[in-house]
């Protein structure tokens, strides 16, 4: 008689303390984005200008052979380059963290096929400018999405997220929080030996 | 033994009134279970159709509210996505397919009935007949032995 009560009891005890156990190690704020594998929502975005009437950031990697970032930057017409899209805004403090790597890494990169963005996420230009110039600059563009229309096909729940896109126009990897130096060499690296999409330059 | 008889006769009697009141209980509880289960039906304005699908999609920010709830700016501008698509010709269902799409079904207050979720649907109630098992098992056994006592 005991035995069987004893065995009734693990028989639903055992499965229930096992879920739990798993529920312990599942973060309930990571959110699985299933944009990895698929074409990266394309954008048409304005660069943000600095006072003087440049783009922030046209000697960097983002800017194209004639020296002065595009007004519009067309996710279309990058296709064959490497893309790193970082999501940022001036009131987020993990978003300075990665400042110096990513203004790093894009000098870095600047003489292959490799294009860094940054899109100001729910942040006035006015704001996002006077940051960039206290963090002493930023090595490639900033462009401006009104409304975070871009951020919300991104799937974006906040700043700093970036993605990785690869020749190919898909979005290859997601990453959530401050990138280092070391990440975003491994991911470039991996997306520049992949081959190029079949008619690309 | 006229007095054992009515003893008899009113434990049987008790027993039949408790099977009564277990059956109207499990009537009760699956009426309940069936109720929000309704079919909703979609308003015909503008503001309305936008207000019940984003009531239905969870906010990335606060993760508890829906975007029809959460005063955060991503959900308010996720609210005017939800508000044009509709405003554009699309249904429900399509709005809701776009945020799936970018977001996951996380995006989903209410998970699909399909797959592994229907476990969400079926375990409660697995639980309840279970439980409603165990008691009547019970009870039963209390009242054979109020029987075999009385006897």
């Amino acid at each position: 008689m005991n035995w069987q009560r004893a065995l009734v009891a693990a028989s639903v005890a055992v499965p229930v303390l096992v879920l739990l156990r798993i529920g312990l190690e599942l973060d309930p704020r990571a959110i699985p984005s299933p944009l990895p594998g698929r074409p990266a929502p394309g954008f048409a975005l304005a660069t943000l200008e600095d006072d003087v009437g440049g783009a922030v950031g046209r000697e960097g990697a983002g800017a194209p052979a004639s020296g002065r970032a595009p007004d519009t930057v067309r996710l279309s017409t990058l296709r064959g380059d490497v893309v790193v899209l970082n999501f940022w805004a001036s009131w987020c403090l993990a978003c300075r963290d990665e400042h110096e790597p990513l203004s790093a890494t894009a000098r870095a990169y600047a003489d292959e096929s490799v294009r860094f963005f940054g899109v100001l996420y729910n942040d006035t230009p006015d704001n996002a400018r006077r940051w960039i110039r206290a963090m002493g600059g930023q090595s490639y563009p900033t462009l401006l999405d009104p409304d975070a229309r871009t951020a919300i096909e991104y799937g974006l729940y906040g700043v700093p997220e970036t993605f990785f896109i690869a020749r190919d126009g898909r979005v290859a990897y997601k990453h959530v929080g401050p990138v280092t130096e070391a990440l975003l060499v491994e991911r470039i690296e991996t997306l520049l030996v992949a081959p190029q999409p079949p008619g690309g330059p | 033994m006229s007095g054992a008889g009515a003893a008899a006769r009113k434990a049987r009697a008790a027993r039949s009134r408790r099977r009564r009141v277990v059956r109207l209980a499990l009537l009760a509880l699956t009426g309940l279970i069936s109720a929000p289960a309704a079919a909703q039906d979609t308003p015909p304005d503008l503001e309305a159709r936008t207000r019940l699908v984003a009531s239905q999609l969870r906010c990335p920010v606060c993760q508890g509210l829906s975007i029809q709830d959460s005063p955060s700016e991503l959900a308010q501008e996720m609210k005017q996505v939800v508000r044009a698509q509709l405003a554009a010709g699309r249904t429900p269902d399509e709005v809701k397919a776009y945020f799936v799409a970018r977001y996951g079904e996380w995006i989903l207050l209410e998970p699909e009935p399909r797959g592994f979720n229907l476990a969400v649907y079926l375990l409660p109630v697995l639980a309840l007949l279970a439980g409603l098992a165990v008691v009547g098992v019970v009870v039963r056994r209390w009242t054979r032995s109020g029987d075999v006592a009385q006897a």
